[in-house]
């Protein structure tokens, strides 16, 4: 008998959600970015549609970051100067997106003004055309205000703005849906408080399409298989039409990667792992790589060669397999 | 694949005579889908409807071997499409390509690189699988490298010809090994499941594409022969997912018998960072054996993190052995951390301590593999339970001082199990990652 190719026939789709806002829309970006949109599992373009690359975002923090030294390095002549920083990003390393993290509003480090984080938002908008992702230092009543005076000085920017979580969602949440930003709802790698999140903002009356799955991932090695296996059930709720499922999914994949040892240690006594130049970039990218099979739609990234291979593998992935 | 009972039924005699035992066909068939009775009490059943109910009740993708001895590689004998749905069993084998046109010196490099290529992290052990020798000159050539090769190293063989006469050379170099031979194609295939059978050893197949393996598999199998690894011929990332995709769902979900054997697949990409992360695609979707270029340890390492992760049961969390860990030169005078015996919480809080440069002490509290906050909801991280695990471990006798560190997220046990264990409990921090900053306050490194 001839094979016959075996078809899945799902019921619904990842919701489409639009980064970035155009002259059109009342923003100075360059172009939009569309992500989601998918009627079929990761890649499997023979029996659904792929209508979007999943896009990559590099990371740039308004203070000096925090960061082991070999991946800090790679930004030795801009990390003072997050703006020079942003358009090397883009100019240099093709980065879709500008992931701005702004840890210098944190009331333990620099405790910069909400003024202050604003202007250098509104810096890097200038200097990039790019769409831009924003996170506040993680103070959750600082960032509240910080993320709200953003949200109101950038109106029209369409920026994608986190995190709001389960005890901290209702002053961000407001803020993205008076000024027409999405939002970024970050649950601990549970399905059912995702879910819940999700119900909550959108009670307020924030659109389901201007919302993103942050599923709080873990990096290679130290339990990435459980973000692995919630993302695999995020998306299939959502192709089977659970609508409070069906946001594409950001993944934090440069913060989570750099926290192991294995990506950053170098010297005599990691000789048995091989050399660090090698194996800190493919740490990050192969987190970002197993991530993109599971469902991930935006990749928070930050060293230029992991960028870089990860770049690779979604045009390898992106091409057609119709049978 | 359990067939239902109407299944079973439409294949039965239906002569409703009762011999079996149950009175009619149908009851019969209800009985064998149930599994309390078995197919042999009817006597009346055709050899067809035997077979069938014998395919079917086969597991869905067979378990093929590979090698000899401990270093025997296991793979296929999958059931699942995510591993949330059970788990997958048979980690994925690694192959290193190595060809024969490589001179001496250049062969023993080689084969020391992939033989070394074995690493310890967070308390587990990785190890590599498998040697594929590739011809790419005559006959002799090819049998020189194979007997250096299987001499050379424990691991498993991989036989890459589409030369009979020479495979058969090299079989014969390298008896009792049971490598994987690499394999039949369209043009060969007859010949080279003979060779196959004579020599037992599991046959590689490779095809043009998925339809063309799926009829060189039944030819094949019209042979006799069904120790296989599938190959349909892709090369391309895109397709290879697609395809090993179709393998793996044809044989579950369809019972699809040609596509019921494991599968192999080839990375390859020159860049050997882009070629990890093709092998790292592959292996995520379903490959049975992944074959790579680069030896690289830097390379390796985070692939066979990766397949670690994969194939590590969703439902039995790995555990560290709750005992005290002592991590620097530790002293009387050393800080003691409490965590559970969670892999990922210890080594999470490991790492974080040996990063503070303090040198510590570290007790895992028995929480059968759960995290902090996990344990705790479950009653497994009560003061009662944190206190026994202290006083019966003998952190007394090693340390001077009576204080142990608790983590911040349970900060409120503390007053309780001070009194119920004697100790003073100092409030840590509520992640591991504050470790370095809260020891540096506390213990002044």
């Amino acid at each position: 008998m001839a094979f016959e190719v075996v078809k899945e026939r799902y019921m619904s789709k990842v919701n489409e959600v639009v980064l970035g806002g155009t002259a059109e829309t009342g923003g100075t970006r360059g172009h939009a970015l569309k992500v989601g949109g998918q009627t079929t599992l990761p890649y499997l373009h023979f029996e659904g549609e792929v209508p979007n690359k999943p896009i990559i975002a590099m990371e740039v923090t308004d203070v000096e970051p925090n960061w082991p030294t070999p991946l800090k390095e790679m930004f030795k002549d801009v990390y003072n100067d997050p703006v020079a920083w942003a358009k090397k990003c883009v100019d240099e390393y093709k980065a879709d997106v500008i992931y701005v993290v702004l840890n210098g509003a944190d009331p333990d480090g620099a405790n910069k003004t909400p003024e202050e984080c604003t202007a250098t938002v509104k810096s890097i908008l200038e200097a990039v055309a790019v769409p831009l992702i924003i996170k506040g230092c993680g103070d959750g009543e600082k960032d509240n205000e910080v993320l709200g005076k953003v949200a109101e000085e950038c109106a029209g920017e369409n920026l994608m703005i986190g995190n709001a979580e389960q005890e901290n969602y209702k002053s961000i949440a407001a803020a993205c849906m008076v000024h027409k930003h999405t939002l970024i709802a970050l649950s601990p790698l549970d399905i059912n408080i995702c879910k819940q999140l999700n119900i909550l903002v959108n009670e307020m009356g924030l659109p389901l399409d201007r919302i993103i799955i942050d599923p709080m991932i873990g990096g290679l090695g130290y339990g990435i298989e459980y973000a692995y296996s919630i993302m695999e059930r995020i998306r299939m709720g959502a192709l089977q039409g659970d609508k409070i499922l069906s946001m594409p999914m950001v993944c934090t994949v440069g913060y989570e990667a750099w926290r192991a040892k294995e990506a950053y240690s170098d010297g005599e006594e990691f000789q048995s792992w091989g050399e660090q130049s090698f194996r800190g970039p493919l740490w990050e990218a192969m987190t970002a790589g197993t991530l993109i099979q599971a469902g991930a739609d935006i990749l928070l990234m930050r060293h230029p060669q992991a960028v870089k291979l990860v770049q690779k593998n979604i045009s390898d992935l992106m091409e057609s397999n119709k049978y | 694949m359990a067939l239902t009972g109407l299944e079973i039924y439409k294949l039965l005699p239906k002569k409703n005579c009762g011999e079996c035992g149950p009175p009619t066909c149908l009851a019969f068939a209800m009985s064998l889908a149930a599994a309390k009775t078995t197919l042999d009490l009817c006597p009346y059943v055709s050899d067809e409807a035997k077979e069938a109910l014998g395919a079917a009740s086969a597991p869905p993708i067979k378990l093929i071997k590979i090698g000899s001895g401990d270093k025997t590689v296991e793979l296929g004998d999958e059931t699942v499409l995510f591993r949330h749905d059970k788990t997958f069993f048979h980690p994925t084998g690694i192959a290193f390509e190595v060809e024969d046109s490589l001179n001496d010196a250049e062969l023993t490099q080689k084969l020391k690189e992939i033989n070394e290529l074995e690493f310890d992290r967070v308390g587990l052990h990785y190890e590599v699988d498998m040697v594929a020798v590739k011809q790419t000159a005559d006959a002799a050539q090819f049998k020189a490298a194979v007997q250096k090769i299987e001499a050379g190293t424990k691991l498993s063989l991989v036989l890459i010809t589409e030369d009979v006469a020479s495979a058969e050379q090299a079989l014969e170099a390298c008896k009792g090994r049971n490598p994987l031979l690499y394999g039949a194609t369209a043009n060969n295939y007859s010949e080279m499941t003979e060779l196959a059978k004579k020599y037992s050893v599991p046959l590689g197949v490779k095809a043009e594409n998925i339809f063309a393996l799926s009829d060189l598999v039944e030819k094949i199998t019209a042979l006799g022969y069904k120790e296989l690894v599938l190959d349909s011929g892709a090369r391309g990332t895109s397709q290879v997912l697609a395809d090993l995709t179709e393998v793996r769902r044809a044989a579950i979900k369809k019972k699809y018998r040609p596509f019921g054997y494991p599968t192999v697949a080839f990375a390859t990409a020159e860049d050997p960072m882009e070629e990890i992360m093709q092998a790292q695609v592959y292996l995520t979707k379903y490959a049975s054996v992944v074959v790579l270029k680069t030896t690289a340890k830097h390379f390796v390492l985070p692939l066979l993190t990766w397949r670690q992760n994969l194939y590590t049961d969703p439902q039995k969390p790995i555990q560290v052995e709750t005992k005290i860990y002592e991590v620097g030169n530790v002293t009387a005078d050393s800080p003691v951390y409490l965590t559970t015996n969670f892999s990922l919480t210890y080594f999470s809080v490991e790492g974080e301590v040996e990063g503070s440069k303090v040198p510590s002490y570290i007790i895992p509290v028995d929480t059968d593999g759960t995290s902090v906050l996990t344990a705790w909801a479950a009653g497994k991280y009560s003061a009662e339970k944190i206190a026994e695990a202290i006083n019966t471990i003998g952190i007394a006798d090693k340390v001077n001082h009576r204080e142990i560190i608790l983590p911040g997220y349970v900060a409120v046990l503390s007053g309780k199990l001070e009194e119920k264990s004697g100790w003073k409990v100092i409030v840590g921090p509520r992640e591991a990652a504050g470790i370095p900053a809260f020891a540096k306050s506390r213990y002044g490194a």
